[in-house]
């Protein structure tokens, strides 16, 4: 899907250039922008090396573990047909908390042993009650800081990069609960049909 | 809405000094801890590399031949209408879709309309507040096998929708 949106958006535009005369400003703009796009992945570098390094130390001075501990309870309550203390529960903390703090490349593997765990739980290949929660939880991606998008507005030189940190937390934490809620609607739907 | 931006510019000093100070409490051995979580931060921005150029050449070629104005021209009066700025209307159907082409758009459009123009900063706070529907359920739900993915897909997208509504709603309030 993605390829065809990709080539598509090149396409049109230099078909719509033949017809509008704009050819020149096309061929400027593919060289500009990509040696643009590089000195934008370069200065990415600054951002991300100071963040993943600072998350490392917070990761292993236990800060991530504890704000874990803080979501146990609302997490035992999102997911009522996981038992207490089945190991599932700590993959979907650690997988969250990850997310959190924009950690994606820990917060895959993680994410992925909490779904094996809950098949064991369901043992089928559809989908369980929990599994479509987990993801209702992980495509609304509840962010904390988005370091990424900080590091690109430091590099368009924002007065303030961090100023839509606030923003996006109303924004992600909103997304949230309204899919917690879509989910919970759809399960209920499908309880009272049977 | 002071408030609101202030708390932006102090949580991540204030998380730093955190961290720092329950890292020396605890004497583990922070700076090497930081130096070695610092390199995978190098590797991630090299391997974005690739997607940022690739999709900020085709979206700068669409802009730059006049097509996208165009395009935006012709769909505006509608969006107006219910209060969706046109120029976000392309960054709003590719986030689901794919994240890597979402930063390439964000990254495009803070470039043209400033990164504290109106535009710029609701182009940042959709990037940041959501993750990719489709890339989650495909990576989740394949490493684990999962055929019938239920309501999954309907959950994800309608909150993809709501996330980008409370986006707009949001960055008008706020600033």
């Amino acid at each position: 899907m993605i390829n065809y949106i990709w080539a598509g958006m090149a396409a049109v535009g230099i078909v719509y250039a033949m017809i509008n005369g704009t050819m020149d400003e096309v061929n400027e703009a593919i060289f500009e922008s990509a040696s643009e796009a590089v000195t934008l992945s370069i200065g990415l570098i600054s951002v991300l090396v100071f963040w993943l390094g600072i998350m490392r130390v917070a990761e292993k001075a236990g800060i991530l573990d504890a704000i874990a501990k803080l979501f146990k309870p609302i997490i035992k309550k999102i997911f009522p047909e996981i038992p207490e203390d089945h190991p599932a529960i700590g993959y979907i903390l650690s997988n969250i908390t990850a997310n959190m703090f924009g950690l994606g490349n820990a917060a895959t593997p993680m994410g992925i042993k909490a779904m094996e765990q809950m098949k064991q739980l369901s043992g089928s290949d559809t989908a369980s009650r929990s599994m479509v929660t987990f993801l209702a939880l992980n495509t609304s991606g509840l962010t904390l800081i988005p370091t990424t998008v900080i590091a690109i507005r430091m590099q368009y030189s924002s007065a303030s990069p961090t100023e839509i940190v606030g923003t996006t937390i109303i924004a992600t934490v909103t997304s949230t609960v309204s899919a917690l809620l879509i989910d919970r609607y759809f399960y209920y739907r499908s309880v009272w049909r049977k | 809405m002071g408030l609101i931006t202030q708390i932006s510019i102090w949580v991540i000093p204030c998380f730093l000094l955190v961290v720092l100070l329950v890292a020396s409490w605890k004497r583990i051995p922070a700076y090497e801890l930081f130096v070695e979580g610092g390199k995978e931060g190098v590797k991630m921005a090299f391997s974005l590399l690739p997607f940022l150029v690739g999709m900020i050449v085709s979206i700068s070629i669409l802009r730059s031949s006049g097509a996208l104005d165009a395009f935006i021209t012709l769909i505006s009066p509608v969006l107006t209408f219910v209060g969706i700025p046109p120029e976000i209307l392309p960054l709003a159907a590719v986030r689901p879709i794919s994240g890597t082409a979402a930063l390439g758009m964000t990254t495009e459009l803070i470039d043209s309309y400033g990164p504290d123009s109106f535009i710029g900063r609701l182009a940042s706070t959709m990037q940041g507040s959501t993750d990719t529907t489709l890339y989650v359920l495909t990576v989740y739900f394949g490493a684990v096998g999962i055929r019938r993915m239920g309501n999954a897909l309907k959950v994800g997208l309608l909150a993809d929708v709501i996330g980008i509504i409370a986006s707009i709603v949001i960055v008008s309030i706020v600033f």
